[in-house]
């Protein structure tokens, strides 16, 4: 008996008995001899519960987490405080154990949270309609394409900011490669897209045309300005989320589609994921969404109640004619998500996003004025920012690194350093930082 | 309107609030954002204390079925038990605060546990190259398709269609659209199996791949996969594995061995990764040596002093990315757990016992044969497919009724109205986990519904009876949609 089944020996023989055969083995006839694996397979053996968890516990003690050292790393994912109660909401049996909400009468609880999901992220994003999450930020992105695509099916262009995440670009190429857009990129001028590259660069093929907010080096995009020159496309924008309680909503920017990455809103960093991505759009989009959408309905006896709707998007409906293949996505994290939003609450959000606003300047300037250290972009940032440096920026890193202390993401290519503040970076981390990145800057100056 | 219904937007009162700001320290500067990109009016969220947030969400909770409270024999999800050690595990700070874009060198345990995971998976499934990234199995389908066509492409070919059995999880012929090809069904025989006369009609040299189940979502093993893999390797194109079913037979036979190329694992499904009421989930593939330099990169590689790393072209003729990062780590972690805790022995006997408790739950469903028959053959494998078609003639309840009643019972139905070419079809899979007084009980449950219908079907026609709430208009809610929350 394996550590999980519960059939003993007596069982067994009074379910073959049942069955009608003699041996489990009989059960497998269907599988042709020659096809059966004649050996057991080359696994470690198994291991008592207290062993395996000592082995995943080294295993983690070899990694060096934002437990470990003070992080700046950002660059899609940020080191926010969770707060407790997410991690006891999202690890009650009734959220985390049951799948998607096929029988609503005994889904109730899972779908009211899909519905106040939905509702927080129409309020985020100044959007009317949201669905219950897709797999993670960057493939909202490429679905957001696809729904483009299926709008336009004559169109075979695809315009890019090189703002947009490096990891969305390179997936929304994969995706479009598959179902046939050529994707154009246009680079950035002064950290923001490039306004005449972007003009240009969008024609009568374009189906859709892609910018990030803050963008990947933390400058904040004109969006407004950006999808005033759509022309025909669908104006697709990825957003951080907590950048949203002070900046200006992408449904008030000429925004179809505002995708984007929810881990900072209440989920773990767990190395990349699992987190959610959100995706919110227009009206005008709400039958070409991807994925599930919950709706309030009533039952025979007039409650309110809430189920999955509009299906008829859907795979498992329309098959190949649905609008995406999406079928798992990420219910618990979104509750991750509404749970953190709830937990912000109005006021908390818009204070969230003026304190990291603050202190992200604070840290550009405490860091550009560093002998050498220049900013790489002049534009306003919200919560990251991007600064040149006059040593290797790898080598940087890692001085930086052994005095406990990850300065932020290399950026070899430009060799700049993207520096990310959450509220868990106070001034004496900032400056502490800049001691740090001083005297590494210095020291590898001296050794290049 | 009941307060159990009212959202969290619902409650609350202004100036109410749970997070506390810490101070700001740092001097203040102002006009750091330009007017004109500042928000006019914040997102109008709830305004709450922590203890009526706990309260709401613990209450909606209790409105949910779990299978930690109950037997759910959702066929092809794989119910299983989820053990709380990965939860355990997973939460450790080394795993849950690791940055993606923690420097390789500082993240060593955790590109280990993802190497050895990757080399787990290639051996199970008998094809030894495998990418963690895909986020689902809808994604690993995604991937798949798309390397065969990569495959293709490189070899100068354009080959536009795919076939599916009839069979087939919605999911691969959505995913077949969205990587730009094309469609074609090909048929099942009378005992469930592929028809290899239509199989090979269809297996023209403009078709990238066939996706199979097997076993498929009947419940039945295709004894004659390794003509199908003939007859599709002989067209030249692909078999690609479509591993929702996997929890049948892992450690007794392999899809590389089937002569399968490409498949992928839900780790959501036979590995236990809790399903989340709709996720997370994970989708890793695993290809043989041929699909290999089509992989997703980045790739995990293992230095020669021991040491791993992840390199951005470890693939040369990659696909790309699929997603950001590295994949759902968090669910490698529990799956790693997993595998480690059953090892060898322990995966094939959690294999064995599906099988076994698959069948013995329709032994003793072999009562109400009658009006609930096996779809196709005498046996099955993990999961089996009743048809409701004679006990909606006879007893005048239909399998919607049937499943609704369950649920006044404490079951979750099984997978209703699935595989569609079974009319009213009840798709159960048990899983292993079960004891056998659970399937005693179920099937007894079965049983007296039924009885039930042949006195009074009105019973099952109007449940659920004693669930929050009773049958929802579905209708209703489709034709005016309300899906979110109005606010003054």
């Amino acid at each position: 008996m394996s550590r999980y089944t519960a059939i003993t020996d007596a069982d067994r023989e009074a379910m073959l008995a049942a069955i009608g055969v003699d041996s489990v083995e009989d059960l497998f006839a269907a599988i042709p001899a020659d096809l059966r694996l004649d050996r057991p397979l080359d696994l470690p053996d198994g291991q008592p519960e207290q062993a395996v968890y000592a082995h995943l516990r080294d295993l983690a003690a070899r990694n060096v987490s934002a437990e470990d050292e003070i992080t700046f790393l950002g660059g899609g994912m940020y080191d926010h405080y969770v707060p407790a109660l997410i991690d006891m909401l999202m690890s009650r049996s009734e959220f985390l154990t049951p799948y998607t909400p096929y029988q609503p009468e005994v889904s109730q609880g899972g779908l009211q949270v899909m519905f106040e999901y939905q509702t927080a992220i129409s309020e985020l994003t100044a959007l009317p309609v949201a669905n219950a999450s897709v797999y993670e930020g960057p493939s909202a992105l490429a679905s957001a394409g696809y729904l483009a695509k299926l709008a336009h099916p004559g169109k075979g262009r695809f315009v890019v900011s090189a703002g947009v995440h490096p990891h969305a670009r390179e997936t929304l190429r994969t995706y479009a490669h598959g179902f046939g857009v050529e994707v154009v990129e246009v680079p950035l001028r002064d950290g923001v897209t490039d306004p005449d590259a972007w003009a240009a660069a969008i024609d009568d093929d374009t189906a859709a045309v892609f910018v990030a907010n803050p963008n990947f080096y933390g400058a904040v995009e004109d969006v407004a300005a950006l999808t005033a020159a759509k022309g025909g496309a669908v104006a697709v924008a990825s957003y951080d989320p907590i950048a949203l309680g002070i900046l200006v909503p992408p449904g008030e920017c000429g925004v179809d589609v505002c995708v984007g990455e929810g881990q900072p809103l209440g989920n773990r960093l767990d190395f990349g994921g699992p987190s959610f991505g959100f995706f919110a759009a227009t009206e005008a989009y709400l039958r070409r969404m991807p994925g599930r959408i919950a709706g309030e309905t009533v039952d025979v006896e007039g409650r309110r109640g809430f189920v999955l709707t509009l299906q008829t998007r859907e795979q498992h409906i329309r098959r190949e004619k649905a609008t995406s293949n999406i079928c798992t996505a990420q219910a618990l994290n979104a509750l991750g998500g509404v749970v953190y939003l709830a937990w912000l609450g109005r006021r908390g959000i818009v204070e969230l996003g003026e304190l990291l606003l603050q202190r992200t300047h604070y840290a550009r300037e405490a860091l550009c004025a560093i002998d050498g250290v220049e900013p790489w972009h002049t534009q306003p940032v919200i919560r990251e920012f991007a600064v040149t440096l006059p040593a290797p920026v790898e080598e940087v890193v890692e001085r930086c690194a052994a005095e406990g202390v990850n300065p932020g993401l290399a950026l070899p290519e430009e060799n700049a350093l993207l520096v990310a503040i959450t509220e868990q970076r106070s001034r004496a981390d900032i400056d502490r930082l800049a001691d740090v990145l001083s005297r590494a800057v210095v020291r590898e100056a001296v050794t290049a | 309107m009941s307060a159990d219904t009212l959202t969290i937007f619902e409650k609350g009162a202004p100036g109410r609030r749970a997070f506390a700001c810490p101070e700001l320290d740092v001097p203040q500067v102002d006009g750091l954002l330009p007017d004109r990109f500042r928000r006019a009016e914040g997102p109008r969220l709830p305004e709450v204390s922590e203890p009526e947030i706990v309260r709401h969400y613990v209450r909606l909770s209790k409105r949910n079925f779990d299978l930690d409270s109950g037997f759910y024999p959702l066929g092809s999800c794989t119910m299983k038990h989820n053990p709380r050690l990965h939860e355990r595990v997973a939460a450790l700070p080394g795993h849950a605060r690791l940055h993606p874009f923690q420097h390789p060198r500082r993240a060593q345990g955790a590109l280990e546990l993802m190497w050895n995971l990757e080399r787990a998976l290639g051996e199970i499934s008998g094809l030894p190259h495998v990418s963690l990234q895909p986020s689902a199995g809808s994604h690993g389908e995604l991937a798949g398709v798309l390397l065969a066509r990569a495959y293709h492409e490189d070899r100068g070919q354009t080959r536009t269609k795919v076939l599916t059995p009839d069979t087939a999880h919605g999911t691969n012929p959505a995913t077949v659209t969205m990587a730009g090809l094309e469609v074609v069904k090909v048929a099942t025989r009378g005992d469930g199996g592929v028809d290899l006369d239509d199989l090979r009609a269809k297996a023209t040299d403009d078709v990238a791949c066939l996706m199979l189940t097997n076993p498929n979502t009947l419940g039945v093993f295709d004894s004659e996969i390794a003509q199908i893999a003939e007859i599709v390797h002989d067209a030249g194109a692909i078999l690609y594995y479509d591993g929702a079913n996997l929890n049948a037979i892992m450690g007794i036979t392999r899809p590389g061995d089937m002569g399968f190329d490409i498949v992928h694992f839900n780790l959501h499904k036979s590995f236990t990764q809790p399903h989340g009421g709709g996720g997370p989930g994970s989708g890793p593939i695993a290809v043989s040596d041929r699909m290999s330099p089509y992989l997703m990169n980045p790739r995990i590689v293992r230095r020669d002093d021991g040491t791993f790393d992840l390199d951005e072209h470890g693939y040369e003729k990659s696909i790309g990315r699929l997603r950001g990062f590295q994949g759902n780590y968090g669910c490698f972690v529990r799956a790693y757990a997993y595998i480690r805790s059953l090892g060898a022995a322990g995966l094939r006997d959690a294999s064995e016992t599906a099988v076994l408790n698959a069948n013995y739950l329709l032994a003793r469903l072999g009562d109400v044969a009658e009006h609930l028959p096996l779809a196709f053959g005498r046996l099955c494998m993990h999961e089996f497919v009743l048809s409701g078609a004679p006990m909606k003639r006879e007893l005048g309840i239909r399998t919607l009724d049937l499943a609704k009643r369950l649920l006044d019972h404490g079951y979750h139905p099984p997978t209703v109205y699935f595989p569609l070419l079974v009319d009213e079809a009840l798709l159960i899979e048990p899983t292993e986990t079960e004891t056998r007084e659970t399937l005693d009980a179920f099937a007894d449950a079965v049983k007296a519904i039924l009885e039930e219908a042949r006195a009074d079907p009105e019973v099952a026609r109007t449940a659920p009876h004693t669930t929050p709430v009773r049958r929802l208009d579905e209708a209703g809610a489709a034709k005016h949609p309300v899906i979110r929350q109005a606010l003054d």
